[in-house]
């Protein structure tokens, strides 16, 4: 079944948060931000702006009613900056005007005196300074230090990781009003609907129930609106509160990307120890995570860096440290991934610098490290593994030795053209790893007209998950999917909702709507069995009574009792036609006073063969293929989940090659346009990405066993780095490029040449 | 005031011609189905296309809105989505079909861009092939597909539009109802409206190109500014020969030096150098002369032209020609009068033995701004240098023209070999380097710059090399 958005989205008929309708006497709200990244806000002048023609109002901290706090996991970040500017980027002042041209152009005129403090952009700075969010997290698995004592190999190293811009197409935003008594409706293209609520709730100090927020869809989210939605949601909630009118801002790409936070950087020391059979006997990291200036969701993306620092493989002994620094970036956020990828991209670097020390391939480490099932992973789960199945899969179906025939045939033809291939295995645990979280809440009524409507806590952001729900309703009532109308996300239908995030949405939410649906459906076939045998003795008869393409079946055949029959006497009857289902994943639980625990419903497993050609003389690379193997369970939807695979796949490459988050010593952000950070365009794409299911029938907790799939895939991406670092050392063989990703053309050229002494700054 | 049809639409409008064509459908006239996504011509989310009267028909190409200003429409037709949409809510387009098919869409924010350019594909009179298809959407950037599902649905259409046989591109498009009928009356209804705009009377106006470049710096500025739109003055285009020289129209855009039989008979390797040059949309807007005064460091055409010792001609009343290289004075700023118009570029016409070379890196090969680009002209005889000209971008304060090293090439004996251990081109690249001056920035490190300007120069002559 096709993504059922995709019509509208083509007609150009889908309605985004810029989209609305405007109410009459709407305001428009733009922000005043910080243009030093540190300092003491001495003095705010305003009077300029406040005479812009147009200018309604302009809103610093003191204005609050409620709390100046929008802080989620740690109550550390002003709405509007007081007293201290943290970052380059910071709100200070909402200018509230009857236009937005009037609005930007009063923001022109603010001026601000800010007395200059230390800028620290550096994790490894902040870290020496003891500037953390939180205190340092740790994984223990066995004994490190006596493993390492009789180890035949030991490596050390170091490996930097730059951020990743989310660059959703459509820009951060929100739309505010009024309601009668106090009350505010918020429109919001967040993916987490109750954190937008819960902050609204605290800035604008009403209870939570006051505040309907509402999300029709979002043009992208990547994690960059879990909590980043929150700040101009309450900032236009805060505009509608004291002026009584309604206040929408929709923020300009330069403004969204030098506001909000990134992907995080990591620095990481490590050291990995071998046995004389290549088997990894220990491995020791230290992360530093570089935060920005608050803790946004920074301590729960630091704990999944643990959780994945081994990747797919079984290392029996482990120590692993986390660090989250806090510098004078704006506050990272949850990207794809989640920290996990950082992880991946450590333990990846310290094998390639084992292979390359050791003169083998880096394959051949990795091929006698994936994890077993029953393998401890080192925060306690057991692994139910299919790290061997993929690759041995992806190793018979690609033919490695064949890709790897050809690399070499081609390097030893070409002088100035140099292929690179890499395997990339891949682990990742589904489900949040704060288990209050895995829960979700379902809101199903069926129509007396046999229509059905479905709510959920799930925010549609183009990865399909409302496709999944509506195919979920519609296969258990057995109807048409277009009886089935998969509804907006809206606090007052669906409360306390978690964030769509940690690939889970679909898990969740799809199994909360499969129990509202089977509830109703068991109350439907009760009235089946009465409205078909008046006279028997029904609950006999119930076991034998299903429904199947908008018929009821009796012992396999069909009746005369149709679907929209069914529901007219079920109404007639006053039977309930609603249900509101709640689903909490059954089996996780984690405890961070042991760090052990088992957090994860289950875990997507894959491997993947990227191969790419540097061009040497220029530095430039191509992808040339990615070819995965990848554990789908059973996938609900093989167009959506081959989407988000894909689009995953060339997320990751992005990450690590072309894109490159740029801030300067003084913490301004230089990549700020679309002019400076690139993105992959239809060219930079992989030449073949070809995708093969693992085939496996094991049981799990996904929704109808088909594996969570949206974030997963993004790791294969990991493979281009070391692909493009083999083919720089297939022409280079003096290279040992530095493990800094993103490997950007630059350090390609850097790495494949030298320059001239004489000429070197 | 200014005359145009948007869809189906006559649009009288006394709103600045300084406002954004975006700004204008989606703000003024409620058609939201064109988004924004960036407002620099960086995206693609707001493409919609813009028919212009050619003869007795219109040219229909994709233009980014966000930088179009109303007053480059005069007289035009311009289409958004709800411009081909079928009028039943249930029906697609065949380009839309495909994309829906091909699971080309997720978030769907950027997909009606990629609808637009794909519809202008169709109705483009130019082979309709695949690698045409993906060039009209090397413009749409997208962030959830990975492209895959996008190249799938291009496919689908390229098949389709191979049928088309006899039949004209825009018949054909109609009758398979990729655009609906009422694009037949266009080219007569747009005869009734206006072609031409007054001039601002102050004297005092800023000169518009595509505004590809002015809109991407200062486009809230533009809306209220005195503008004189300078995009469709017939006298600044046109591409022709002159007594050995080729004389270029200042208003000709990327594309039509792209189309010009005359350049792509002197430069075999025209299209792979302009297909480095920014998008296919950004080439149908941005003009010659709007590369060459915006003083970029790093403007792709003009170190394209600096390499062929391009001069230029400036007007206001009186006209003066110079060689392009005296143009620049230091960072962004001319040798120009904020009066003077850019009328034409010209260059002597290249015969007899010659190489021409384009070389340009940046993150992202296509739809960037350069770290490093360079360009050399090598006019030889007999394997020797008798003519050379050389330019190179992103390593000075201005698009360099390499005096010294192109000075020193000549006479030379013509390279053999690529490599650096050659003496000759050992020298040469020593000179290159005193003459450069690169800072770091966001697009490298001086250093990066440095061994880019090398090696790019060293790919100049494996390119002449593989030639010879």
């Amino acid at each position: 079944m096709k993504n059922i958005d995709a019509h509208s989205h083509v007609r150009g008929e889908s309605v985004y948060l810029d989209d609305i309708p405007l109410l009459q006497g709407t305001l428009f709200a733009c922000v005043f931000d910080s243009p030093i990244a540190h300092g003491l806000l001495k003095s705010i002048h305003l009077e300029e702006a406040l005479a812009t023609e147009g200018v309604v109002k302009i809103i610093l901290a003191k204005d609050l009613i409620g709390e100046n706090q929008i802080g989620g996991i740690i109550p550390d970040e002003p709405l509007l900056a007081d007293g201290h500017v943290h970052f380059y980027g910071m709100p200070i002042a909402l200018v509230l005007a009857e236009s937005d041209e009037a609005a930007r152009a009063a923001v022109k005129k603010i001026k601000v005196e800010i007395e200059p403090l230390e800028v620290i952009t550096d994790p490894r700075i902040a870290f020496a300074k003891n500037e953390l969010i939180i205190p340092p997290k740790r994984f223990q698995l066995g004994d490190v230090a006596t493993a390492f004592a009789n180890c035949a190999h030991v490596f050390e190293g170091r490996a930097d990781i730059n951020g990743q811009e989310h660059l959703y197409i459509e820009t951060q935003g929100a739309y505010a009003l009024p309601m009668e008594s106090g009350g505010l409706k918020i429109y919001s293209s967040t993916q987490g609907p109750t954190a937008v609520q819960r902050a609204v709730a605290k800035v604008t100090g009403l209870p939570m129930h006051r505040i309907e927020v509402e999300v029709g869809r979002l043009g992208g989210g990547f994690g960059g609106k879990e909590d980043q939605a929150n700040a101009w949601a309450a900032l236009c909630a805060v505009g509608a509160q004291l002026t009584k009118r309604p206040v929408k801002y929709s923020l300009q790409r330069p403004e969204d990307m030098r506001m909000t936070g990134k992907r995080h950087p990591y620095a990481a020391d490590y050291k990995i120890g071998l046995d004389k059979d290549l088997k990894i006997v220990a491995y020791e990291a230290v992360f530093y995570q570089n935060a920005g200036a608050a803790a946004d969701l920074s301590p729960a993306v630091l704990e999944r860096t643990l959780f994945h620092c081994t990747n797919a493989y079984f290392v029996p002994n482990v120590n692993a440290t986390a660090y989250s620094c806090r510098t004078n970036l704006p506050p990272n956020t949850a990207f794809r991934g989640f920290g996990g990828p950082q992880g991946m991209f450590v333990m990846e670097c310290t094998i390639a610098h084992a292979a390359e020390q050791l003169g083998v391939k880096p394959a051949l480490i990795q091929s006698k490290n994936l994890l077993k099932t029953g393998d401890e992973f080192p925060y306690g789960q057991l692994a139910e593994s299919e790290a061997e199945s993929s690759w041995a899969q992806a190793e018979q179906q690609f033919d490695f030795e064949k890709l790897r025939r050809d690399a070499d045939d081609f390097n030893a033809k070409n002088q100035f053209r140099k292929r690179g291939l890499a395997i990339m295995p891949i682990c990742f645990g589904i489900s949040f790893t704060k288990t209050l979280m895995n829960q979700a809440r379902a809101l199903v009524h069926v129509y007396t007209d046999g229509s059905v409507a479905v709510s959920t806590g799930a925010v549609e952001m183009g990865q399909g998950v409302n496709t999944k729900i509506l195919q979920v309703a519609a296969q258990v009532f057995s109807i048409p999917p277009e009886q089935v109308k998969v509804h907006t996300t809206n606090t007052l239908r669906i409360a306390n909702t978690s964030p769509s995030a940690a690939s889970a949405t679909a898990d969740l939410n799809g199994k909360a709507t499969l129990m509202a649906c089977e509830a109703i459906l068991e109350r439907l076939k009760k009235v089946a069995t009465e409205e078909l045998f008046p006279e028997a003795d029904s609950a006999t008869l119930f076991a034998d009574i299903h429904l199947k393409n908008g018929l009821v079946f009796y012992k396999n055949q069909p009746t005369t009792l149709t679907w929209q029959a069914l529901v007219s006497a079920a109404f007639a009857k006053r039977i309930n036609l609603s249900e509101h289902a709640h689903y909490a994943t059954p089996g996780v639980h984690f405890d961070w006073a042991t760090a052990k625990g088992h957090p994860f419903a289950y875990h997507v497993y894959g491997t993947a063969a990227v191969g790419v050609t540097v061009d040497c003389r220029r530095g430039t690379y191509e992808i040339d293929f990615v070819k995965t193997v990848h554990d789908f369970g059973k996938s609900m939807n093989d167009a959506v989940d081959l989407g988000q695979i894909e689009g995953g796949i060339v997320q990751g490459i992005g990450w690590l090659t072309m894109e490159e988050v740029v801030y300067d010593a003084e913490g301004k952000l230089r990549s700020n346009a679309l002019s400076t950070y690139k993105i992959p365009d239809i060219y930079a794409v992989p030449k073949t990405i070809e995708v093969a299911p693992l085939q496996t029938l094991r049981d799990n907790l996904a929704i109808f066993n088909s594996k969570a799939v949206g974030e997963p895939p993004l790791m294969y991406g990991i493979g281009a780095y070391f692909a493009i670092r083999e083919a720089v050392k297939a022409f280079n063989g003096e290279a040992s490029p530095a493990f800094d990703a993103p490997f950007t053309a630059e350090k390609v050229l850097m790495n494949l040449h030298q320059l001239q002494t004489e000429y070197a700054s | 005031m200014i005359q145009f049809l948007l869809n189906n639409e006559i649009i009288q409008t006394e709103l600045p011609p300084g406002m954004t064509v975006l700004d204008f459908v989606r703000y003024r006239k409620s058609l939201t189905g064109t988004k924004c996504g960036c407002r620099e011509g960086d995206c693609g989310a707001c493409t919609v296309l813009i028919g212009t009267p050619e003869g007795e028909e219109l040219r229909y190409r994709s233009m980014t809105s966000c930088l179009t200003p109303l007053g480059n429409v005069q007289g035009k037709h311009v289409v958004t989505v709800e411009g081909i949409n079928p009028l039943q809510d249930k029906v697609l387009t065949p380009v839309q079909q495909a994309m829906v098919d091909a699971s080309g869409t997720q978030c769907g924010f950027c997909t009606v861009g990629f609808v637009m350019s794909l519809t202008g594909f169709s109705i483009q009179k130019t082979e309709a092939d695949f690698e045409q298809a993906i060039a009209a959407i090397d413009g749409n950037i997208c962030r959830c597909t990975g492209y895959k599902s996008i190249e799938r649905a291009a496919q689908a259409l390229t098949d389709l539009l191979q049928s088309r046989e006899e039949h004209t591109a825009l018949d054909f498009a109609i009758a398979q109802k990729i655009v609906p009928e009422y694009f037949a009356t266009i080219p007569a209804r747009l005869k009734a409206l206006s072609q031409t705009q007054a001039a601002p009377a102050d004297g005092k106006a800023q000169f518009v190109g595509g505004g590809t470049d002015l809109y991407v710096q200062r486009h809230e500025d533009m809306v209220y500014a005195s503008a004189q739109h300078l995009f469709d003055d017939a006298h600044l285009h046109g591409i022709r020969e002159v007594e050995g020289f080729i004389e270029v129209g200042a208003a000709a855009t990327v594309t039509d030096l792209w189309e010009s039989p005359l350049m792509q008979d002197l430069f075999p390797d025209l299209r792979k150098h302009l297909k480095l040059v920014s998008s296919t949309p950004i080439r149908n807007m941005a003009t010659l002369a709007g590369n060459l005064v915006n003083a970029s460091p790093i403007g792709d055409l003009t170190v394209w032209l600096l390499a062929l010792d391009a001069r230029i001609v400036l007007a206001n009343g009186q006209k003066r020609e110079l060689p392009l290289r005296d143009l620049y004075l230091g960072y962004k700023s001319l040798d120009k009068t904020a009066d003077e118009v850019l009328e034409t570029i010209r260059f002597r016409k290249p015969a007899g033995e010659y190489h021409f070379n384009f070389e340009k890196v940046c993150k992202r090969t296509h739809l960037d701004i350069a770290s490093v680009n360079a360009a050399i002209f090598l006019q030889t005889q007999d394997d020797h240098i008798t003519e050379a000209h050389a330019a190179i971008g992103g390593v000075a304060a201005i698009p360099l023209y390499l005096k010294k090293t192109a000075a020193f090439l000549k006479g030379k004996a013509l390279p053999k070999t690529a490599d650096l251990n050659d003496p000759l081109l050992a020298e040469a690249c020593a000179i290159l380097q005193s003459e450069i001056s690169p800072i770091s920035d966001v697009r490298g490190s001086a250093d990066y710059k440095r061994l880019l300007a090398r090696q790019l120069f060293l790919a100049h002559f494996e390119h002449i090399t593989q030639q010879v």
